[in-house]
């Protein structure tokens, strides 16, 4: 149980080798164990899977074939049609939710590593009572302060466009942000802040020029986690904007969420709107991993 | 002059994060308190109101019957999302933990639902929990005919039945269990190793290995993924809605919250249901966050 991020998992690889060294002679069920057990993988992965073969095998059909009843039979025919159909209903929402995810994720990412670092590395009397206070932040149900954040941002003019919703998403970052960066700066050492010190340094150069350099792996981290984040939000989105500064998420429910629409478009547009998090998820998978225990306050 | 060196040196990295401070102490707990006000008003309609009128709309509340439903639904919600995420988590994990082939693609596979937003989780499992039957299945019912086990078949989320909301804990549980397998397989591979070669050494066969020096250590892992899907279960809002916005029978708290205050605008009801989740959430969280500080200061 720790708060800390950055402590790797042994490698898999290395504890398997020791184990083949290490293991007694094998029981005669030790085969049939193991095929059962690529069994219960594949059914595993033939489960979370079984959505997304749902949804290809439907998006890529042609829309003359696409009926609810044959969800499963393989496409006769191939075409994109649906995709091009539904793209210039999303294009908006898919543009807002860019111009939303990438400066929040910024700009929180920044501030939260500030806040790290200085509850780390050059702490104030309290810091350890601030610390618990911000990160029960990340955990509130926001229903809970819903109302009053409505009535805010309507006095302050910030319902309806793209600006209040950002504010929003940096400010209810900053937990997680700050709880990534304090976790990575622990880390590292402290006589790396010392020296800058010794130096001369003050504070902010010493963020600058000796704290921030060897931060990337926790900028990724922290980026992507509220790069995800706020893509995926919904319940601010609805609240705070109006049409045409809708993000994905309440575009798409609003397009595909309708009983009305034709199944094939439904899929294709979950598809579309999921597209950005999940290429971040492919691509960078181990940096989401690490948000994702520090989530849970886990190293 | 003591004092004011002392200031000098800790008063900058006070200064850097009073900014996201100011915003965390306004965003969080003055809108906490704020709505928690509200709470105690007869706020009705788009005119705020700040009257007193104690415990009016808590008595109101338990007396309302879609409240106690909500409440019921929730019960039910949590018990089947958290035990069977729990177990299916805890399952992946086992099957994955010695290392296998190709379990960085398994491992992906398991974990990439986290990657996509609840709305889209629940527009694409909407329509793979159709409840059509006859001529009209579809969805899961459909493959499971297919597959020869017609006897599955289900009216999911729109059964008469107490239960219906049970069937939304299949697409939260594609959702999250994977969360769950990678807290747990994070947790068993931090059992140093010598650890298990000594239990071996002193003749104890895997399964005891497992039983009693594994185990015992994964404690802590499990009452984290508790009070994650705890609180998770509790705040969820877009899951519900995406998948069949306005069915009472999937109605819980927090949905209510939002269909209550922000379309006929009974803010007061809104806000009681708002601090009651706040309390319930708080009750898991707050020793959850006070032991991981804890534990970290231990070390």
């Amino acid at each position: 149980m720790s708060t800390r991020v950055e402590t790797p998992a042994p490698a898999p690889e290395a504890s398997a080798a020791t184990e083949v060294v290490l293991r007694r002679p094998r029981s005669k069920w030790a085969p049939y164990i193991t095929t059962g057990r690529y069994i219960a993988l594949f059914a595993l992965a033939c489960f979370f899977l079984m959505p997304v073969w749902a949804l290809l095998l439907t998006a890529l059909k042609d829309p003359a074939e696409v009926s609810v009843v044959r969800m499963w039979e393989l496409p006769r025919s191939f075409s994109l049609e649906t995709f091009r159909i539904v793209w210039p209903e999303l294009k908006e929402g898919f543009v807002n939710s860019m111009l939303l995810a990438i400066p929040a994720s910024l700009i929180s990412s920044m501030l939260g590593a500030m806040n790290g670092f200085v509850l780390s590395k050059w702490r104030f009397p309290g810091a350890d009572v601030v610390f618990p206070l911000i990160l029960f932040g990340m955990f509130i149900p926001y229903q809970a302060i819903l109302i009053p954040m409505y009535q805010v941002m309507k006095s302050t003019g910030l319902v309806g466009g793209l600006d209040g919703l950002i504010l929003v998403h940096v400010i209810y970052g900053l937990p997680i942000t700050t709880l990534i960066f304090r976790s990575y700066f622990t880390g590292i050492s402290d006589e790396l802040i010392e020296a800058s010190k010794v130096d001369g340094a003050g504070m902010l150069r010493t963020f600058f020029f000796v704290a921030l350099p060897v931060a990337p792996p926790a900028f990724a981290v922290s980026m992507i986690w509220q790069f995800t984040s706020s893509w995926n939000d919904f319940l601010f989105g609805v609240l705070l904007t109006s049409r045409e500064y809708w993000p994905i998420t309440v575009a798409l429910n609003n397009i595909a969420g309708g009983q009305t629409i034709p199944f094939n478009q439904s899929m294709a547009s979950a598809l579309l709107a999921s597209v950005p998090t999940l290429l971040v998820y492919v691509l960078l998978g181990r940096f989401f991993m690490r948000g994702l225990m520090a989530g849970a306050l886990k190293g | 002059m003591h004092a004011l060196r002392r200031i000098r040196s800790w008063g900058p990295g006070l200064l850097l994060v009073s900014p996201s401070l100011l915003a965390l102490g306004v965003f969080v707990y003055y809108f906490l308190g704020w709505n928690i006000r509200v709470s105690f008003t007869s706020w009705l309609g788009q005119r705020p109101t700040y009257d007193w009128v104690g415990f009016r709309n808590y008595r109101e509340l338990f007396a309302n019957e879609r409240f106690q439903i909500d409440v019921r639904n929730l019960a039910v919600f949590t018990l089947v999302f958290i035990g069977g995420s729990l177990l299916l988590g805890f399952f992946m994990a086992l099957l994955l933990e010695k290392g296998v082939r190709f379990e960085g693609f398994f491992r992906s596979v398991y974990l990439f639902p986290m990657a996509i937003s609840f709305i889209a989780t629940g527009i694409i499992w909407r329509w793979l929990l159709n409840n059509g039957s006859g001529a009209s299945t579809a969805g899961l019912n459909k493959l499971f005919a297919n597959l020869g086990l017609g006897f599955l078949r289900s009216d999911w989320h729109k059964t008469d039945s107490a239960w219906a909301i049970a069937a939304i804990a299949i697409p939260a549980g594609w959702a999250l269990s994977g969360y769950v397998m990678a807290l747990f397989l994070a947790g068993m591979r931090s059992v140093p190793d010598e650890l298990r070669e000594a239990a071996r050494v002193d003749g104890a066969n895997e399964p005891r290995v497992f039983w009693f020096v594994v185990r015992p250590m994964l404690l802590p892992v499990f009452m984290s993924a508790v009070v994650i899907l705890a609180h998770i279960s509790m705040k969820t809002f877009d899951l519900f809605y995406a998948i069949d916005q306005g069915n009472l029978r999937i109605d819980t708290p927090a949905l209510y919250m939002w269909f209550t205050s922000f379309g006929p605008g009974f803010y007061r009801r809104g806000a009681a249901i708002a601090t009651l989740l706040l309390f319930s959430v708080a009750l898991v969280i707050v020793p959850y966050i006070w032991y991981s500080i804890r534990s970290e200061r231990r070390r």
